[in-house]
């Protein structure tokens, strides 16, 4: 076997096991109506989930708290400012590239 | 695996509310698309099976974690290990999903299941808030996103060398850009800001530590479940 169909092999592994996470919970509790309990912290989870995201991808891009001259961390405060006042989605995005490219750009 | 064959016959008018509510996500999937075809090539990657993992997999954090295995040489059985415990936080998003997919057809969970991402799923929990859980819109949106993915990993490979490792483009940006604008939108109150600051706080532990997938899904149980008590605490001062 060569090492692309070596590489399709554990891609075809990668797929079987993301589908897996995204299929088993709905198609186990398809039907049922959870309890309110669950409901009311499965509401949280959106929040949660993309805060557990976020925080370490801007605050920690390589696995350590970045200092203050990283410019990922100033872009994700401007982006999210943003994206608190407007609601907005593709501005905050679009902000915080800006500032990324700009800042790497002045510093050479 | 291609969902097409399920598409709801929505006519075109569905198609085009669809656009409309993707395409913010679609101008987000295509440069990280992108940044992932261009880093996937330089891994030693073929085109192909660049392709096929976003065709395949389709999940962009877990792609980019898969690539820098790939380069290290990595194991496969690592590499999918890897890839389950960046992914375990779907696990949540699909039973978060259930209330608005009620009386839906099995093959219809399973086509909505295979493109349920971070962003779609943020987006889908916003529209179900509003009481909008129309069927044929959300899994004509979630053919778009991954259109827009696919399509952003074609332009990476095409672009290659052209475009270095596109941190001049701030490419690696556009993922953590999407999550806080996603964030933003989900906090209308303080349990759910206090979802947020828990779920923030403990994985940027797990990322000190060294074990970031498993850590996201391990503070986002924490966070919600620090946000239902949030808003029990509250519901209960105010009946008081």
């Amino acid at each position: 076997m060569d090492a692309q169909e070596t590489i399709f092999l554990t891609i075809c592994g990668m797929a079987a096991v993301t589908y897996a996470t995204r299929a088993a919970p709905l198609l186990f509790l398809a039907g049922r109506t959870l309890p309110p309990a669950v409901q009311r912290f499965l509401a949280h989870v959106p929040a949660a989930v993309l805060a557990a995201l976020a925080v370490p991808a801007v605050l920690a891009p390589e696995g350590r708290l970045a200092g203050l001259s990283s410019p990922v961390l100033w872009a994700g405060l401007a982006a999210f400012g943003l994206a608190l006042r407007t609601r907005g989605f593709f501005g905050p995005v679009a902000l915080g590239m800006v500032i990324v490219a700009a800042a790497r750009l002045l510093a050479g | 695996m291609s969902p097409a064959p399920l598409t709801p016959p929505g006519g075109p008018a569905v198609w085009r509310e669809a656009l409309a509510r993707v395409a913010p996500i679609a101008m987000g999937y295509v440069p990280v698309g992108m940044a992932y075809g261009v880093l996937a090539g330089k891994a030693g990657l073929s085109a192909i099976n660049v392709l096929a993992m976003s065709l395949l997999v389709y999940a962009g954090s877990a792609q980019l974690v898969a690539v820098g295995f790939f380069a290290a040489g990595a194991s496969g059985i690592s590499i999918v290990a890897a890839t389950l415990a960046v992914n375990l936080r779907h696990l949540l998003f699909s039973a978060a999903s259930v209330p608005w997919t009620s009386g839906w057809r099995k093959r219809e969970l399973a086509a909505f299941a295979f493109e349920l991402t971070d962003e779609t799923f943020a987006l889908h929990a916003a529209r179900y808030g509003h009481g909008d859980r129309d069927k044929r819109l959300t899994l004509a949106a979630n053919t778009l996103a991954q259109a827009s993915w696919v399509a952003g990993t074609a332009l990476g490979v095409a672009a290659g060398d052209a475009l270095g490792d596109g941190r001049a483009l701030a490419l690696d940006f556009a993922l953590p850009g999407m999550f806080l604008a996603l964030l933003a939108g989900q906090l209308r109150s303080p349990s759910q800001a206090a979802a947020a600051v828990a779920g923030g706080a403990l994985s940027l532990g797990a990322a000190w530590c060294g074990a970031s997938g498993i850590g996201t899904l391990g503070a986002g149980l924490a966070g919600a479940a620090c946000g239902m008590g949030v808003e029990a605490w509250t519901r209960r001062k105010r009946s008081s």
